[in-house]
C-alpha cells in the first residue's frame, strides 16, 4: 500500500507542478496549444476528405509525414549518446543530464507514432497490426518490425526516467544493480531503433536508391548529429528558465562529440555520392534528381545543397575547439546540424528514394499546407509533452518537489 | 482503325463532363435520401470488426459475400452479386502480351476501368501504357523515357512503339512481403490479392512494387452507379473505400470462371494472351516457347508472371 500512495502523491505532485509556472511559461504553453489546435483541424481536414488533402499520389506515397518520421527517430537516439559516456565511461557531468535526453528520446518517440499513424490511410483499423486479434506479418515485413523496436525503446526510456524522478521524489538514492541493466538495455535499442528503420527502407530492392547498405550508416551517425544538438540548445534553455545547474564543459564535452558523429556523417555521404557519381549507371538516376534535379525540377536539389552546406559549416563549429567553446558559436552549430539533419533525413531521404517512380515517371512532390499543419500539430504536442516532462524532473532534481509525509 | 481511335479520343475528351453531371446527380440522389452510391461505402461496424480473408471459415466468407451483395444491390439499385470463388485446382494464371502488335489505343485500359469499377474521379487506372520512342530502345528499354501522358488524335504514332504495365503478379511478390498486416498475399493459382477491408494503406507496398502497379485511395472513389459493374469478386472488382490500396487481379472476376480478363477481350490487335500455365498445350505456353520473351526488370528476381513478346 505504501509504495502506491506514494506514487499517488508523485503523480499529483507533477500535475500541481506543470499547473504552475511563470508568465513565459504559460505563454509557450499557449503557443503549443495553438499548434495543436491547428493541427487538429488540419488533421480534421484529412479525415474528412481523405489523404488526397496531401500532395502525396501515386507517384510519391510517402512523404512529409514520413519525412519527418525518420528525422524524429533520429532524435529519439538523443539518450544514447549522453548514456555511453555518462554510464559507461562514467564522466560526471553529462550524468545529470541524462534524463532530459531520455526525455526527449520519449517524446520524440510519441511524435513518431503520431506521424505513422497521420500516413496511414484508415488509422481505425490500425489495431490490424496488433498480435492476437491482428494479423502482423511478423517477421517478414519491416514495418512490424520497427513498430516492435520503437515500442519497446519507448517503454524503456519511459519506464527509466519514471523510476530515477520516483527515486528522486521519495528521496531514496535508486537502485543501481536494478535500474543499470535496462540503462544498458537502452543504447542496443536506440542502435535498433535506426537500424530497422533505415531497413524499412533499404529492404526495397526496387528503389535503387534505398537498396545500400550505407543506409543504416548514415541514419546513426545523423542521428548522433540532430539528436545532441538539440540537445545543447534545450539544456540552455532549461538552465535560463529552471534552477536546474548546467555547466559548461558539460556542453562543450557533447560540442566534441558532435564533432565526431557530424565527420562520419559527412564522410557516409561522400561515400554514397563517389558510389552514385563515378559508377553513374540508370539508378543513378535518383541521386542526379537529388543533386541537380532532372527533367527541370531541381525543387530538391537545391534542399540537398542547402543541407550540405548547413552539415559542413556545423562541422566546422563543432570540429575547430576554439569555436565550439565558444556558446553563440556552437549554437549556431547545433542550429544548422538540427536543420541540415531534417532536410537530409526527411525530404532528402524521401523524396530522391520515388523520383522518378517506378516507372520512372518525375512528379515534384512538395508537401500541402494541410500537412504542414497536421505535422506542425504533432511537433506541438512532442514540444508539449517534454516541456511537461521536463518540467517535472527539474523540479524533482533541483529538490524543489520532494516527498514529505504531512 | 485510325477512325475508331479518334471517336475513342473524342469519347475520352467528353468523358469527364459527363461524369461530372452523374456524379453531381447521384450526390443530389443521396442528399435527397435515396440511395446513393457513397452509402455503399460506409465503414460500419461490421466491417470494422471483420476478420483477416485468410483467417475466414467457409461460413464467414459465404456470410460476408451474401451481406456485401445485398448491401451494394440497395447502394446502387441494381442486383449486384459478390462472390468469393475459389482457385481451380491445377492453374496457375500467366499473362503475355505482343509489345510488336500493342498500337497504344488504351482500349484495354478503358475496358479495365469499367469492369473492375475504378473510381472515375479520382482516376485510378490499373493498367499504365508508356509510349517510348522506337530509336530509344536502342540502349535497351529505359522506363524514364517512357510517356504515359501521350495524346495523339491517332495511334500508333510514328516512330513510337508501346509498353502497357500493370500488376505483373510476381511468383516472389515484394508487395506482399512487406505488408505489415498481411492484407495481401498470392493466391494458389498466382494471382496476388488484396483483402481491401484489412488494408489499413500505410502504402508501404507501393513503396516496395518495381511496376507502379498499386494505386491508392487518397480520395473518395466516385463510380456512378449506372455504370457499376455488378458481378463482382470479394478479392477482386468489389467498390473498394477511401484510404485502400488497390490494383489489378487478373480480372479475378472473370478468370476463375473460366473468362478471359477484360484487358485481354478488348484488345483489337490481339496483343494481349492468356493462360494457364501449367498446362503444357496452353496458348501462353506455345507462345512463350516459340517467341521472344522478357519480363520488365528481371534483375529484381521478382520472377514475374506476365511476359512481354516481340518480333
Amino acid at each position: 500500500m505504501e509504495p502506491l500512495k506514494l506514487f499517488g502523491s508523485f503523480v499529483s505532485g507533477s500535475v500541481r507542478e506543470v499547473l504552475s509556472g511563470s508568465r513565459g511559461y504559460y505563454a509557450w504553453i499557449a503557443l503549443l496549444v495553438v499548434m495543436i489546435v491547428a493541427g487538429l483541424v488540419a488533421y480534421q481536414n484529412q479525415a474528412v476528405h481523405g489523404l488526397v488533402t496531401s500532395n502525396m499520389r501515386d507517384q510519391v506515397s510517402w512523404g512529409f509525414y514520413i519525412g519527418n518520421l525518420t528525422f524524429l527517430v533520429g532524435v529519439a537516439a538523443a539518450a544514447v549518446v549522453l548514456v555511453i559516456p555518462a554510464y559507461i565511461y562514467n564522466w560526471g557531468p553529462i550524468r545529470e543530464l541524462v534524463l532530459i535526453a531520455e526525455l526527449l528520446s520519449v517524446a520524440a518517440i510519441v511524435m513518431c507514432i503520431l506521424f505513422v499513424t497521420v500516413d496511414v490511410g484508415r488509422p481505425l483499423i490500425i489495431w490490424h497490426l496488433a498480435p492476437v486479434v491482428g494479423t502482423p506479418n511478423f517477421p517478414f515485413s519491416m514495418l512490424i518490425w520497427d513498430i516492435l523496436v520503437l515500442n519497446s525503446y519507448f517503454l524503456i526510456n519511459y519506464f527509466i526516467v519514471t523510476y530515477l524522478l520516483f527515486m528522486a521524489y521519495t528521496g531514496r538514492k535508486y537502485n543501481a544493480a536494478f535500474i543499470m541493466p535496462v540503462i544498458f538495455l537502452s543504447i542496443p535499442m536506440a542502435i535498433a531503433i535506426h537500424t530497422v528503420t533505415a531497413m524499412l527502407f533499404m529492404g526495397i530492392s526496387s528503389r535503387a536508391f534505398w537498396h545500400t547498405a550505407i543506409l543504416a550508416p548514415r541514419f546513426l551517425s545523423s542521428a548522433f548529429c540532430s539528436g545532441p544538438a538539440l540537445l545543447l540548445l534545450i539544456f540552455q534553455i532549461l538552465r535560463r528558465v529552471g534552477k536546474i545547474k548546467i555547466p559548461d564543459l558539460a556542453l562543450f564535452k557533447i560540442g566534441e562529440l558532435l564533432a565526431y558523429a557530424m565527420a562520419a556523417n559527412l564522410f557516409f555521404l561522400g561515400v554514397e555520392v563517389f558510389t552514385e557519381f563515378y559508377g553513374g549507371t540508370a539508378h543513378s538516376i535518383h541521386a542526379r534528381f537529388q543533386w541537380f534535379g532532372i527533367h527541370g525540377r531541381a525543387d530538391i536539389a537545391v534542399y540537398t545543397w542547402l543541407a550540405l552546406a548547413c552539415n559542413s559549416l556545423a562541422f566546422l563549429c563543432f570540429v575547430i575547439p576554439a569555436f565550439r567553446n565558444r556558446l553563440p558559436i556552437l549554437n549556431v552549430g547545433c542550429v544548422l546540424a538540427v536543420g541540415g539533419v531534417f532536410i537530409e533525413k526527411g525530404m532528402g531521404l524521401l523524396l530522391p528514394g520515388m523520383t522518378p517512380d517506378a516507372l520512372g515517371e518525375v512528379y515534384a512532390y512538395n508537401p500541402s499546407l494541410n500537412e504542414i499543419l497536421v505535422a506542425v500539430g504533432i511537433w506541438g504536442i512532442g514540444a508539449l509533452l517534454f516541456t511537461l516532462m521536463a518540467k517535472v524532473a527539474m523540479a524533482i532534481t533541483v529538490g524543489k518537489l520532494r516527498y514529505s509525509a504531512s | 482503325m485510325s477512325d475508331r481511335s479518334q471517336r475513342r479520343e473524342r469519347k475520352e475528351r467528353g468523358a469527364s463532363r459527363r461524369e461530372f453531371l452523374k456524379t453531381t446527380a447521384v450526390g443530389m440522389g443521396a442528399l435527397a435520401g435515396a440511395p446513393g452510391a457513397a452509402k455503399a461505402l460506409d465503414f460500419d461496424v461490421e466491417t470494422f470488426l471483420q476478420k483477416n480473408f485468410r483467417r475466414m471459415s467457409d461460413e464467414e466468407i459465404e456470410e460476408l459475400v451474401g451481406r456485401l451483395s445485398e448491401r451494394y444491390s440497395k447502394a446502387y439499385g441494381k442486383t449486384v452479386s459478390v462472390d468469393a470463388t475459389g482457385p481451380i485446382d491445377g492453374v496457375v494464371y500467366g499473362y503475355g502480351l505482343d509489345i510488336s502488335r500493342c498500337i497504344g489505343c488504351r482500349r484495354c485500359v478503358y475496358a479495365c476501368v469499367e469492369e473492375n469499377n475504378l473510381s472515375r474521379d479520382p482516376q485510378i487506372h490499373w493498367i499504365r501504357v508508356l509510349e517510348f520512342e522506337r530509336e530509344a530502345a536502342l540502349r535497351g528499354i529505359d522506363l524514364e523515357d517512357g510517356n504515359p501522358y501521350y495524346d495523339h488524335d491517332q495511334v500508333p504514332a510514328e516512330d513510337k512503339f508501346y509498353l502497357p504495365v500493370a500488376c505483373q503478379h510476381c511468383e516472389d511478390s515484394p508487395c506482399t512481403n512487406v505488408c505489415p498486416t498481411g492484407a495481401t498475399w498470392q493466391e494458389p493459382d498466382g494471382i496476388v490479392v488484396i483483402d481491401y477491408d484489412w488494408c489499413i494503406g500505410c502504402r508501404y507496398c507501393m513503396a516496395a512494387c518495381p511496376y507502379g502497379a498499386r494505386h491508392f485511395n487518397w480520395g473518395e472513389p466516385n463510380v456512378p452507379a449506372e455504370e457499376i459493374n455488378p458481378d463482382m469478386h470479394l478479392l477482386g472488382n468489389r467498390p473498394r473505400s477511401r484510404g485502400v490500396v488497390e490494383k489489378c487481379s487478373f480480372c479475378i472476376q472473370r478468370v476463375r470462371k473460366g473468362r478471359y480478363p477484360a484487358c485481354h477481350e478488348a484488345c483489337p490487335v490481339g496483343a494481349r494472351k492468356f493462360g494457364n500455365m501449367l498446362d503444357p498445350e496452353s496458348e501462353i505456353r506455345y507462345l512463350m516457347k516459340h517467341k521472344r520473351t522478357f519480363v520488365l526488370k528481371s534483375d529484381l528476381n521478382t520472377r514475374p508472371k506476365f511476359f512481354y513478346f516481340y518480333g
